[in-house]
């Protein structure tokens, strides 16, 4: 027995290292035909390191004060060494965390990954979802600027809609009557370590869970149904270790460019990462003509807007976000992946696809009749997709599910 | 329903970049690898500007990047400050600042980043002369700016010939002409803009220079993970 094989026998003696490397990495049997789609769960991950990583770092020299916030951004974007390269790190990863999620969550959609057995693992994914919007909503308030600040005071306000409590509610958020210090500094520790830490923790449940049912697969095959008679390994499965940890770690690689790309040549995104109004100092005395949260909030501020009366906007919006959590019960298909549906459900996802890309860029632009009118006929859109979908998906004729993965 | 079926050909089409909405400009002629034009524009923002407006978060020391010698920042741009590690502040309070011009001027170390480059250079061409206005003069790119001509001895007086309409280059008339020519003029502003946008981000151009390095580096490291891939996954299939 050599010397490295004593030290493992000792520590797995006392704590479960072998038998958890194999059971999550080695011996995790994850079917063989992962495609593009399936680059984005450790993409989100990778970004989920980056954002605590550079935020620890950011936290060093970053002041939560409404005096001081501002200009310690800047401090840290000229002073400190590399502090440019950290924060916009931060700022583009931010972004791009969403990006990879979006992706993410769309990849589950089309292959039915929220379907029986996953439903939790769908369930702790939007908790994940839930959270990060708080992380980022939060995150946003404190370089200060112009847009921290109204975009702060404008998403708080919609708590006063609720009815009874609604002031009150949005005070206590705030900690005072309008944004101000008080709010950041409550804001900074929700960013820095409240959300942060359950965000963690519902990433481990997120992990657990799939690993005890398994991953789906784009043929939206149950690989566990085939398993070899002696080994009991999944026929159609191999190990996510050394297979697709070598595979991530190319599509690691390709993420990296377009994440230097964005960093190094163009931070700012064309102002959807970064907004001109952010490098105005925040000014609660001076509102900006127009205010519009970052892109990835857009979807559901477009649904806001679109409704005319403003607790029913604020109620829409929360609907939008929530009612997919409850896609696993709403989809009644008896396949799982989109590659053997008909005509009818692509069509719906099609329009689906249209209706959040086409609300994430309304609510960018400032509202006018026209483009309210063409947002409320996108929200009917959205919504149909869910509501619509106990009906469409089990009146529609599904094509037959081969028992194997085909080669 | 034509202009209906046009906006939402227009919805569809979403990843055109958030364009700031600011009216007519010209074209900036922005260069930050011309670091005579960065040190010139450098003169004229600590003679005619810094004395307003301040630029907090940028040490005088910073232009020592685009080639200065910190003797040469001393000598000839530091007027309020006596070390060259010092930020580039103004000793106006913002109180009286505010009682002056009815608003405080800002600061302008990141408003090359609020604004545009080429907005700041189309305002800073487009000041004329109008007597209803406290300070005599007015501005096409920011109507009722409080903001006099700091730079008319340089440009002299314009005048507006007709009321500006949106969107289209405004028709201006140089009633009185100032030190410079009219294309000096531009040029001063142009080195001016220069520094600004600059001095917004001053390690911009290090930033790219990093980002090629960091690319190329992806680049190969791709190279090598692509056919690790490849070998591990010859025998599966």
């Amino acid at each position: 027995m050599s010397a490295s094989q004593k030290v493992l026998g000792w520590i797995d003696a006392r704590f479960p290292l072998t038998s958890t490397w194999k059971a999550h990495l080695s011996e995790y049997y994850a079917p063989k035909n992962f495609n593009f789609w399936y680059f984005f769960g450790s993409l989100a991950l990778l970004v989920l390191v980056n954002q605590i990583v550079t935020g620890i770092f950011l936290t060093m020299s970053y002041k939560p004060d409404a005096a001081l916030a501002f200009a310690s951004v800047e401090y840290i974007m000229r002073d400190v060494p590399w502090g440019w390269l950290i924060r916009y790190m931060h700022s583009t990863g931010a972004s791009m965390f969403f990006v990879v999620v979006y992706l993410h969550m769309f990849r589950g959609l089309i292959y039915g990954s929220h379907r029986k057995p996953r439903e939790l693992v769908w369930i702790f994914g939007m908790m994940i979802y839930l959270a990060l919007m708080a992380e980022a909503f939060m995150g946003y308030l404190l370089p200060w600027g112009q847009m921290s600040f109204w975009g702060a005071s404008v998403i708080i306000s919609l708590f006063s809609a609720i009815p009874y409590v609604g002031d009150a509610l949005s005070q206590w958020i705030r900690g005072d009557f309008v944004v101000s210090d008080a709010t950041l500094n409550r804001f900074f520790a929700f960013h820095v370590i409240a959300l942060p830490l359950v965000l963690l923790g519902l990433v481990v449940a997120h992990i657990i869970a799939l690993h005890e049912v398994g991953s789906n697969n784009p043929e939206g095959i149950e690989i566990k149904a085939h398993k070899d008679p002696v080994t009991h390994i999944p026929l159609d499965g191999i190990p996510f270790h050394p297979y697709y940890t070598v595979k991530d770690i190319v599509g690691v690689v390709v993420f990296l460019m377009v994440f230097s790309a964005i960093i190094f040549f163009g931070p700012e995104m064309g102002g959807w990462f970064l907004e001109a109004n952010n490098f105005i100092p925040a000014d609660p005395f001076k509102t900006p003509q127009h205010i519009a949260p970052l892109w990835y909030f857009t979807p559901f501020y477009a649904i806001l807007r679109a409704v005319p009366n403003k607790l029913f906007g604020v109620v829409g919006m929360g609907a939008g976000v929530v009612i997919m959590a409850f896609l696993p019960w709403l989809d009644r298909a008896k396949v799982k992946s989109v590659r053997y549906r008909g005509p009818i459900y692509k069509s719906f996802l099609a329009l689906f696809i249209i209706s959040f890309v086409g609300l994430g860029y309304l609510g960018t632009q400032p509202p006018t009749p026209l483009l309210n009118d063409i947002a409320r006929l996108l929200s009917v859109t959205y919504f149909g997709f869910f509501i619509l979908m106990p009906w469409y998906t089990s009146v529609e004729k599904t094509k037959p599910v081969p028992e194997r993965i085909p080669e | 329903m034509k202009k209906f079926l046009v906006s939402l050909l227009l919805v569809l089409v979403p990843l055109t970049a958030l364009a700031a909405e600011e009216g007519y400009v010209d074209k900036a002629p922005i260069n930050l690898n011309d670091y005579a034009s960065i040190q010139r524009g450098a003169k004229v923002f600590s003679n005619y500007c810094l004395s307003c407006h301040s630029a907090n978060y940028v040490r005088y020391e910073t232009l020592e990047q685009v080639g200065l010698t910190a003797d040469q920042i001393k000598g000839n741009l530091m007027f309020a400050a006596d070390k060259v590690g010092s930020r580039m502040t103004i000793a106006m309070r913002p109180a009286d600042a505010k009682k002056w011009f009815g608003i405080t001027p800002p600061d302008l170390s990141v408003e090359a980043r609020s604004r545009t480059p080429d907005w700041i250079y189309t305002y800073l061409r487009s000041f004329y002369r109008d007597d209803t206005r406290p300070s005599g003069w007015n501005n096409t790119a920011l109507p009722n700016a409080a903001m006099p001509s700091v730079l008319w001895t340089l440009q002299g007086e314009q005048t507006l010939k007709n009321p500006v309409k949106e969107d289209e280059k405004p028709d201006f008339v140089l009633a009185h002409a100032g030190k410079l020519s009219p294309a000096e003029y531009n040029a001063t502003v142009g080195d001016l803009v220069n520094y600004i946008t600059w001095m917004a981000e001053p390690g911009k151009m290090k930033r790219m220079e990093i980002g090629v390095y960091v690319l190329l580096f992806l680049g190969l490291f791709f190279v090598l993970t692509f056919y690790l891939k490849k070998e591990f996954w010859k025998d599966i299939h």
